[in-house]
């Protein structure tokens, strides 16, 4: 896995600041880059999954290691 | 000589039908991939302006343009209030428009809960929640929603009705219109709209 770009540190946020957080440090994220998020809101696993796909980003990479979510995404 | 005559008759149709097929061929492939986007578009009529209300409106304000949705708000009636600086204690010409604000005060940071406000207590017992859960406050919230450039659209029949001027309102707020306009966004394609 290539290295990535950009970390958000999401853990403690609830919504909606996982998200907002992700999509402002993504405006800065090249295209094609990755951008690695850690969150501990359950209800996030879902959310990124439906904010990737309305922002035409792609989820790469999805895993849960006691409770701490960690998503890599591709910028498109 | 016969089959002179009857292979050139045979080749024009075999050429239509290859033509044919490659054109259904293209009709059924879909007309963008997957990871094209639609442009999609979110309008909340923010009527009702209490505390509990207003931070869905600012949620799904700020997680809308996060997700790339046009965004816009529409602040009216009891939902412009909140918009008002918090400084303006007062707003409003003559008797009834000051009555109104001296009732029901202006600004962010003063919203009434729609249930269990308690005389104030509800809100703040919001937001000791919300500290403990960390969720974003609804000052923190109009933030991400201005950064992330939603839309806030003051209605100007609440402005004129409540006596409130442009150097009352927060800084950012679109330029005060109306139903129609509105009501051109709501009905535009995938778009969804909200009346909070």
């Amino acid at each position: 896995m290539s290295d990535v770009h950009t970390t958000v540190d999401a853990k403690g946020l609830s919504c909606p600041m996982p998200i907002v957080k992700t999509a402002q440090a993504a405006k800065t994220v090249p295209s094609g880059e990755l951008i690695e998020v850690l969150a501990t809101d359950a209800g996030s696993v879902k959310d990124f999954a439906a904010w990737t796909r309305s922002t035409g980003n792609s989820m790469v990479e999805q895993t849960e290691d006691d409770g701490v979510y960690r998503f890599v995404i591709k910028r498109a | 000589m016969a089959t002179d005559t009857q292979a050139p008759e045979a080749a024009p149709e075999a050429t239509a039908e290859e033509q044919l097929t490659e054109a259904i061929a293209t009709a059924a492939q879909p007309a963008s991939d997957d990871s094209t986007p639609l442009e999609r578009q979110l309008v909340i009529i923010n009527w009702s302006g209490e505390f509990d209300k207003v931070l869905p409106t600012l949620i799904l304000g700020s997680v809308g343009a996060a997700s790339g949705y046009k965004t816009s708000v529409f602040l009216t009636f009891w939902g412009l209030l909140p918009f008002v600086k918090d400084s303006k204690r007062i707003t409003g010409d003559g008797m009834m428009q000051k009555m109104l604000s001296f009732m029901q005060r202006p600004g962010i940071s003063h919203m009434k809960m729609s249930k269990m406000n308690f005389m104030g207590m509800g809100p703040w017992m919001i937001g000791k929640l919300s500290d403990q859960y960390n969720v974003a406050s609804p000052q923190e919230l109009l933030e991400a929603c201005q950064m992330m450039g939603v839309e806030f659209l003051p209605c100007q029949m609440t402005m004129d009705m409540f006596g409130l001027k442009a150097e009352d309102m927060i800084d950012g707020l679109g330029d005060p219109v109306g139903a129609a306009t509105v009501l051109e966004l709501m009905t535009e394609n995938n778009t969804g709209s909200l009346f909070i």
